[in-house]
């Protein structure tokens, strides 16, 4: 279990709906996150795809600590974080860093990139005595690749994969074990993409790090990722290796999903399995009964609306997937 | 139309070195401290005329309320009816008002209170509202509500009627309790533009990045939210200024604010208001100068919105 | 379509067996406090009846600038058109009178753009700026306007047209909104639709949604597109012939199939290397290095020398290279095209 470095257990976030400003009256939920359950390993990339509304944005701010779990527990270490004192949070949240999505918001213009990136050092002191600080935000500054003379600029002058270099930076001052990277490159041009990617994966063979790496684009994640989750709807619909994922889908929504991906070769045009979804995704403060899916899928049947399928390994594909009717369809390639 | 901005952003700011792991120091200067918001706004401000006018006003107007004794030698209150309002000379550039007072010295003296009133009144509507705002800002829930419904109270009372009453109510009328009723009835406005301020920089991204690295709640009120609330609340302060100013010679004016034998613009221009058409200077000299300090402040104000707004960059 | 789509403009000139839209050489420059930008140096290409056209790049490449310059609706100032033409069935649009452009705006050339919710008016219902259009352009009535908008919004497959005719914007999911933007866009019927970014903003299955019903409606009408995207899957997905922009220019002109078999272009060439692929998992990206230039600074030469790989002391002197024949139906703007393409 040593090599468990993070887990969650049944995971919950409902942000109450009320009305009234003095007397306030919940009068319903919104079901961003409704009980998830993850595992990450030491070394381990874990990919969480979904779209917009899915909460994997939520679930990251869980995770990072921002926002905190209606229900359900968060290990990190083995420590469960929601019984442990606030002193102690604090010191296991350093373990779990952030990298965000928009390198333009996420750093404060009005301080120096050495203040960005030292931050971090005056909130935790006891991690880099004083007088080593500014030394250790250089050697940051160079593990990303960018200039430790720079350390006086302020982010407005360097370009969006730079800034991003700084966002890592500032994520990697607390050693932490684990980076969450939310949608880090999709706010990037694509030449410079592959730049931030590299250097996510660099980082990760020289220190040891375990990623939890949230975006949409599903050729980036499988890129980068070793085990994928998708989301659907506050859940987990899917999981499983990037090859089970993406070679052998159980759950029509990451069929779906992944066949909506256009891919960047002109002579599979026309030859792929498309799946074109009808309809919108219900909103998370009225989720559909049972399978969620539902609404949108093709094989629904009479058991889909009444008994919520449970993520479980339920054929040969040997990984777990949450559909009553799951089975393996190829959409990645072409069907002559 | 994302590329036009994008374009726009390509020609506004060059990025200073390449992307990726080559590392181009321009001169290698690792002490090198380059602009920051401030240090523009303060370039562009010394460039700009209109404030450059404004603020030397200020400062002459300031000087002379601080040191009035540099202005002129003369004693406002060496008065000798004899001399009543007689017109301006080389010796008296502002004539005699109408007790036959050195009325250039009354100006400059003048000069004081109405400062003095304004400086108190709005330091203490910046302090008290912005500490206010502040909190409803952050905290919001209750402690939002509790706030904001105390500055609904204050904001339904109308200025000059509010005023009026509780000058008149407490009948003791000098420069603290003026400056007293100026701040009661006017800090929830710059409370409210703190709290909107407040309310939308704590979604920023780069706060919740300050709180995933586990910043306390004091570290990011007064490291990232504060610093985005000063520049509005700058510019406020100094358009209120202007208007305290205003303000003290209205009530002055009015017969609530200060009463002789204290000395003071708003006090000149109640005196001699009837003497304007026979002796029109007797207005026009406190007029203009109370004007051209109301007006400096808003100019002020008016140049150091654009210069502190990113955007105009 | 019924007679009601008539043009009720004429525009003098037409000749209706020339091209819908040729651009040729367009320049567009801002004129800025931090000195001129040259957004769009040079831009050429055809688009014929029923193709669609793909204008790929990255962010300030000048992609959309083209678009606006097209379209007519630049920001001026800044922004300027200093040469080149644009052909509407061989009528150059920058010689037209602004009064005569706005008839080619929508009735002929449209455009939807990346952001649906700020392209439509939030006070006004969707079918009212349906039918506004209608009324305006077509001179119909209240109720024809009506019945026609909520065609139109069948037509796009929204569901329970006629109710949603009467929702406003933000009632609209986003792909549902991106639908109706469609609509307003095909209203009168125009040869040329222009798509900026038309699914960036959407979820990758709203986006196959909305690809899916732009081609069939494209198909109906025989209409041309220009598709303007940064995203090479949905290039190869739809595009029949692709102009690449890099810095304000296109550095290659081919079709679809030739130029993602063997780019003849390094830029072409490392954007499609640096898409992540299966074959390469685990292995690291090929990204180009360094970042575009300043479009106030562009530099000497081609644009491209400095985060080339090929680049040689011809790339780094001015002239820019022209667009070299690499074959009867393509180019690219790279002295060494031989060498990239692999030919050699």
């Amino acid at each position: 279990m040593s090599d468990l470095v993070l887990e969650t257990r049944n995971l919950v976030k409902h942000f109450p709906l009320t009305r009234g400003i003095v007397f306030k009256k919940q009068y319903g939920a919104v079901r961003a996150v409704d009980g998830v359950n993850l595992e990450l390993r030491r070394g381990e990339t874990l990919g969480i795809v979904g779209e917009s509304g899915c909460g994997k944005s939520t679930l990251a701010r869980m995770l990072v600590g921002l926002e905190k779990p209606t229900s359900g527990d968060l290990f990190v270490q083995g420590k469960n974080m929601s019984k442990v004192g606030a002193e102690e949070r604090r010191r296991g949240r350093r373990n779990i860093q952030l990298v965000m999505q928009d390198p333009y918001t996420s750093l404060n213009p009005r301080m120096t990139v050495g203040d960005i990136i030292g931050e971090p050092f005056e909130v935790h002191p006891d991690v880099v005595p004083k007088g080593q600080r500014r030394a250790k935000v250089q050697e940051l500054l160079e593990l990303v690749g960018l200039n430790p003379d720079h350390i006086n600029r302020y982010p407005h002058q360097f370009s969006g994969g730079q800034r991003q270099r700084i966002g890592i930076a500032r994520a990697l001052a607390l050693n932490p074990e684990i980076i969450l990277c939310d949608e880090p490159v999709s706010a990037l041009d694509v030449s410079i993409q592959a730049q931030v990617i590299n250097l996510l994966e660099k980082l990760q063979n020289e220190l040891g790090l375990s990623y939890i790496f949230i975006a949409h684009d599903l050729s980036v994640v499988r890129h980068i990722a070793d085990r994928v989750a998708v989301m659907y709807l506050g859940k987990v619909v899917e999981i499983g290796t990037e090859d089970e994922i993406y070679e052998s889908p159980t759950h029509p929504y990451t069929q779906a999903l992944l066949s909506a991906v256009p891919v960047p070769d002109p002579k599979l045009r026309g030859l792929r399995d498309q799946i074109v979804l009808t309809g919108d995704v219900p909103s998370p403060a009225n989720p559909p009964s049972g399978c969620r899916f539902r609404t949108r899928c093709w094989k629904a049947q009479d058991i889909c609306a009444e008994q919520e399928p449970l993520l479980q390994i339920r054929d040969k594909s040997g990984h777990p997937s949450a559909c009553h009717f799951a089975e393996v369809r190829d959409v990645v390639h072409a069907t002559e | 139309m994302s590329d036009l901005t994008s374009a726009g952003a390509a020609i506004g700011g060059a990025p200073v070195a390449g992307d990726g792991p080559t590392t181009d120091a321009p001169g290698g200067s690792g002490k090198e401290r380059s602009a920051s918001l401030w240090a523009d706004a303060r370039r562009q401000l010394v460039r700009d005329p209109v404030f450059m006018i404004a603020f030397l006003y200020i400062l002459v107007v300031g000087s002379m309320a601080a040191f009035p004794k540099l202005w002129t030698s003369q004693d406002p209150r060496n008065c000798d009816t004899a001399r009543s309002r007689i017109a301006p000379s080389g010796e008296h550039p502002f004539g005699f008002d109408i007790l036959g007072c050195d009325y250039y010295s009354h100006a400059i003296y003048g000069a004081r209170p109405s400062m003095v009133i304004a400086i108190m009144a709005t330091t203490a509507i910046v302090v008290f509202g912005g500490v206010l705002g502040l909190l409803a800002g952050y905290y919001g829930g209750w402690v939002d509500t509790i706030i904001s419904r105390v500055m609904d109270i204050f904001f339904s009372l109308p200025f000059l009627l509010g005023a009026i009453v509780f000058l008149t109510v407490i009948k003791r009328q000098n420069v603290w309790t003026i400056a007293m009723v100026l701040f009661l009835l006017a800090w929830p406005t710059i409370a409210r533009i703190i709290r909107g301020s407040v309310i939308s920089s704590k979604d920023l991204d780069y706060v919740h990045a300050a709180k995933a690295v586990g910043a306390r709640n004091g570290r990011i009120m007064f490291r990232h939210i504060l610093p985005n609330a000063i520049a509005p609340m700058l510019v406020y302060a100094t358009i209120v200024l202007g208007s305290f100013v205003a303000a003290e010679a209205t009530l002055t004016f009015l017969g609530v604010g200060l009463q002789p034998p204290a000395q003071s613009w708003g006090i000149m221009i109640s005196t001699h208001q009837v003497y304007f058409l026979e002796d029109p200077w007797l207005l026009l000299f406190p007029c203009g100068l109370l004007v051209g300090t109301v007006l400096s402040f808003i100019l002020m104000g008016d140049a150091l919105r654009d210069a502190l707004d990113p955007k105009f960059r | 379509m019924t007679d009601v789509n008539v043009k009720m403009d004429a525009l003098a000139g037409v000749d209706p067996n020339a091209l819908p839209l040729q651009v040729k050489n367009l320049q567009v420059e801002f004129r800025t406090r931090n000195g001129i930008a040259h957004a769009v140096n040079g831009v050429s290409f055809d688009l014929r009846a029923g193709e669609t056209r793909a204008i790929l790049g990255e962010s300030g490449c000048g992609k959309s600038v083209t678009a606006q310059a097209i379209m007519g609706i630049l920001d001026s100032p800044p922004g300027f058109v200093t040469g080149g033409e644009i052909l509407y069935r061989g009528v150059d649009l920058l010689k037209l009178p602004e009064s005569e452009r706005r008839k080619v705006r929508a009735n002929r050339i449209a455009m939807i753009f990346q952001d649906a919710l700020s392209a439509l008016n939030p006070v006004f219902t969707v079918g009212f700026q349906l039918a506004e259009l209608f009324r305006k352009h077509r001179g119909m009535s209240r109720q024809d306007s009506k019945a026609r908008a909520i065609e139109l919004l069948d037509l796009v497959k929204i569901p329970a047209a006629k109710q949603r005719v009467n929702d406003y914007p933000h009632q609209f999911s986003g792909g549902m909104r991106q639908r109706v933007m469609i609509a307003m866009a095909l209203a009168l019927d125009p040869e040329v639709l222009i798509a900026d970014e038309p699914t960036t903003a959407l979820d990758v299955t709203v986006q196959a949604q909305i690809m899916a019903l732009l081609a069939e409606l494209q198909q109906e009408r025989n209409m041309g597109l220009v598709l303007i995207t940064h995203d090479m899957g949905v290039v190869a997905d739809v595009a029949d012939r692709i102009s690449v922009m890099y810095a304000g220019r296109v550095i290659e002109e081919a079709g679809v199939d030739e130029i993602y078999a063997s780019p003849a272009h390094p830029y072409t060439k490392g954007l499609l290397e640096s898409i992540p692929r299966l074959d390469l998992k685990g292995q690291e990206l090929s990204a180009i290095k360094g970042l575009p230039p300043a479009l106030t600074n562009i530099p000497p030469g081609c644009a491209f020398n400095p985060r080339c790989r090929y680049a040689q002391e011809v790339c780094r002197k001015d002239p820019a290279p022209t667009l070299f024949q690499v074959s009867p139906s393509r180019t690219a703007a790279c002295h060494f095209w031989k060498e990239v393409k692999g030919d050699e």
